[in-house]
């Protein structure tokens, strides 16, 4: 009997050790961003002080050189502009498509479904030069909305997957009954379709809003001018003067640049891979 | 009177009667996106095929062709064959090391514990957040002087303060770091893949092999393994894809450094094509990804269709 539970103990521990492992391993990082932020530069320059608490008391410094001092506000407010404008192209072409390839182009649809899928896969560090002369032709180099022009060459294959997915987990029944009654296809989609795919829709809102706003190497390629920058590029790379990084500051920007997306990915991840798997099965 | 009417009414029946046929109004629906990504994904990337084999760079506009010359140059170069094994040892490295973690963690998140919730959210992170910031954190954690890391090895005695290990500064450290950095973004992703691929194991296939005498590992690896094994397929398809066009986190990190240690395709396609000019070299470089992007997506399309079977 106590064999038994001397086992026991010693499972019931090393199974919490396992959690502790991937908690600290996977939200470290997030903790030292968040302490960096807010210490004062003297405990935060030193090598003798516990780097894991404050020894000075925490201060706001940070925070109020980034809104004051830099452009951060002007970076949240491109990303916002960014976000909001390649959420609006993804909606008006993903949307018809994911339907049109769920319901009405039958087997090819699915093929169809898959090549563009795949297209996603196409990495940026594959077009990155071709783009590059075609956002110059655009006459958009150097400006933000180069990447509302190119960020819908990914969201729009994820979202049409993702919508496929929830498209197809629908029951046809509701628009053949609405047929039936009167309504022409187009109606069906627009006013049957679209409203009972509301929470698929605001998922992919929520996605595609995400994925603008970790895009990285686009960015990086084609904006220089620090004006004109998203956050994710400006945190990480306009706040270094010269050869010194202002640590307090970069961690502050990575932290508000952060805690949205990962809000949201957390309240959305369930219906995300459903999306994702319901687009693979039928 | 009747002809005005017959007149308006006619194309608008007509509009409709066409819009009601389901293939019609289907590609219709469909056009647009289709359109978007082969004018901005499909002729760009017949554009970089034609970079490669010209001598265009940004001082030189010219197109001119000139065969193969582009990736016999690059071929020759050291420091591209360096890249090349730099690549595949990022890629493998931050893959494996990824799915150990992520399965494990799958199997400790499966089971119910007080807390488990707000442990998910947790782990979910660094696959959440925007790679680039957090790999700035992880830099900051790297630092040469203020590692926090060094800290813990110097406060535990494991090191003395004048031989701390300068991560991003050593070659083979540098490559574990960013390989390390890479595992750790994609594992939460690993997990979810897991988690997501196990619970949609049917009860009662388990119920039976339980009853027919199958213990844990049998039923871990007759079973669970081959069922979920398309959905973790494709998750190794993205993590692969990723992480062997990647350039954010060596650009951010090592800059390719030390002395070209950590240099991958993405980062040296931008170094040569982008920051140098040299257009058609740099996507000569990059096009070396389009093998392993190939065969990864022919695996996948071979992993779809036989779970439609």
């Amino acid at each position: 009997m106590k064999r038994v539970s001397a086992v026991k103990v010693l499972q019931e521990t090393s199974f919490y050790g396992a959690v502790a492992f991937f908690f600290v391993l996977a939200a470290f990082p997030f903790y030292w961003m968040l302490i960096t932020s807010f210490k004062a530069n003297a405990d935060l320059y030193s090598v003798t002080h516990v780097p894991f608490w404050f020894n000075d008391p925490p201060t706001l410094e940070h925070f109020r050189y980034l809104f004051e001092k830099t452009l951060f506000a002007t970076w949240l407010l491109n990303s916002l502009i960014i976000g909001l404008c390649v959420t609006a192209i993804t909606l008006v072409t993903a949307l018809p498509a994911a339907y049109s390839l769920a319901r009405m182009t039958g087997r090819n649809g699915e093929a169809l479904g898959i090549g563009i899928f795949l297209t996603y896969l196409v990495p940026p560090t594959l077009l990155f030069l071709p783009l590059s002369r075609v956002v110059a032709e655009l006459g958009l180099q150097n400006s933000m909305w180069s990447l509302v022009v190119v960020y819908p060459t990914f969201t729009i294959p994820f979202c049409t997957w993702l919508m496929m997915g929830f498209f197809k987990a629908m029951p046809p029944e509701i628009e053949e009954a609405a047929i039936v009654d009167g309504c022409s296809l187009f109606g069906a989609f627009v006013k049957m379709a679209i409203p009972l795919s509301l929470p698929g829709i605001l998922t992919v809102v929520i996605f595609t809003f995400t994925l603008t706003l970790q895009e990285f190497v686009y960015a990086l390629t084609f904006v220089s001018s620090t004006a004109e920058k998203p956050i994710t590029l400006g945190v990480a790379t306009d706040l270094i003067r010269g050869d010194i990084f202002f640590w307090g500051e970069i961690m502050a920007g990575a932290l508000i640049a952060s805690i949205p997306v990962a809000i949201a990915y957390n309240l959305f991840l369930d219906r995300f891979i459903a999306g994702i798997t319901g687009g693979a099965v039928k | 009177m009747v002809t005005i009417g017959e007149s308006v009414v006619r194309p608008a029946s007509r509009l409709r009667f066409i819009l009601d046929r389901r293939d019609v109004l289907g590609s219709f629906l469909v056009a647009p996106a289709i359109l978007y990504v082969l004018l901005l994904v499909g002729v760009p990337f017949l554009m970089a095929l034609y970079y490669s084999v010209s001598a265009y760079t940004i001082y030189d506009p010219s197109w001119s062709f000139v065969g193969l010359d582009n990736f016999e140059d690059i071929i020759d170069d050291p420091v591209f064959r360096q890249t090349l094994y730099n690549t595949f040892i990022f890629t493998f490295g931050s893959q494996i090391l990824g799915l150990i973690l992520g399965k494990f963690g799958a199997l400790v998140l499966l089971r119910r514990f007080p807390g488990r919730g707000f442990v998910r959210a947790m782990i979910i992170l660094p696959w959440a957040v925007p790679i680039a910031l957090a790999t700035v954190a992880w830099q900051w954690m790297f630092d040469s002087l203020y590692s926090v890391i060094n800290w813990t090895l110097i406060a535990l005695d494991i090191v003395d303060r004048s031989e701390a290990p300068n991560w991003l500064g050593t070659p083979s450290l540098a490559m574990l770091s960013v390989i390390v950095v890479n595992a750790w973004r994609f594992f939460p992703f690993a997990i979810v893949i897991f988690l997501a691929g196990i619970t949609a194991v049917p009860q009662d296939v388990l119920d039976a092999a339980t009853v027919d005498g199958a213990g844990f590992w049998r039923r871990n690896y007759q079973i669970i393994v081959p069922m979920i094994l398309p959905i973790v397929a494709i998750g190794l398809v993205f993590g692969i894809v990723f992480t062997f066009t990647d350039l954010s986190i060596v650009f951010l990190m090592t800059m390719g450094g030390p002395v070209g240690a950590t240099s991958v395709l993405g980062f040296q396609g931008f170094q040569t094509g982008i920051v140098s000019g040299d257009v058609s070299h740099g996507a000569a470089i990059s096009l070396f990804m389009v093998p392993v992007l190939l065969v990864v997506v022919v695996a996948m399309l071979r992993f779809i269709r036989r779970r439609e079977i």
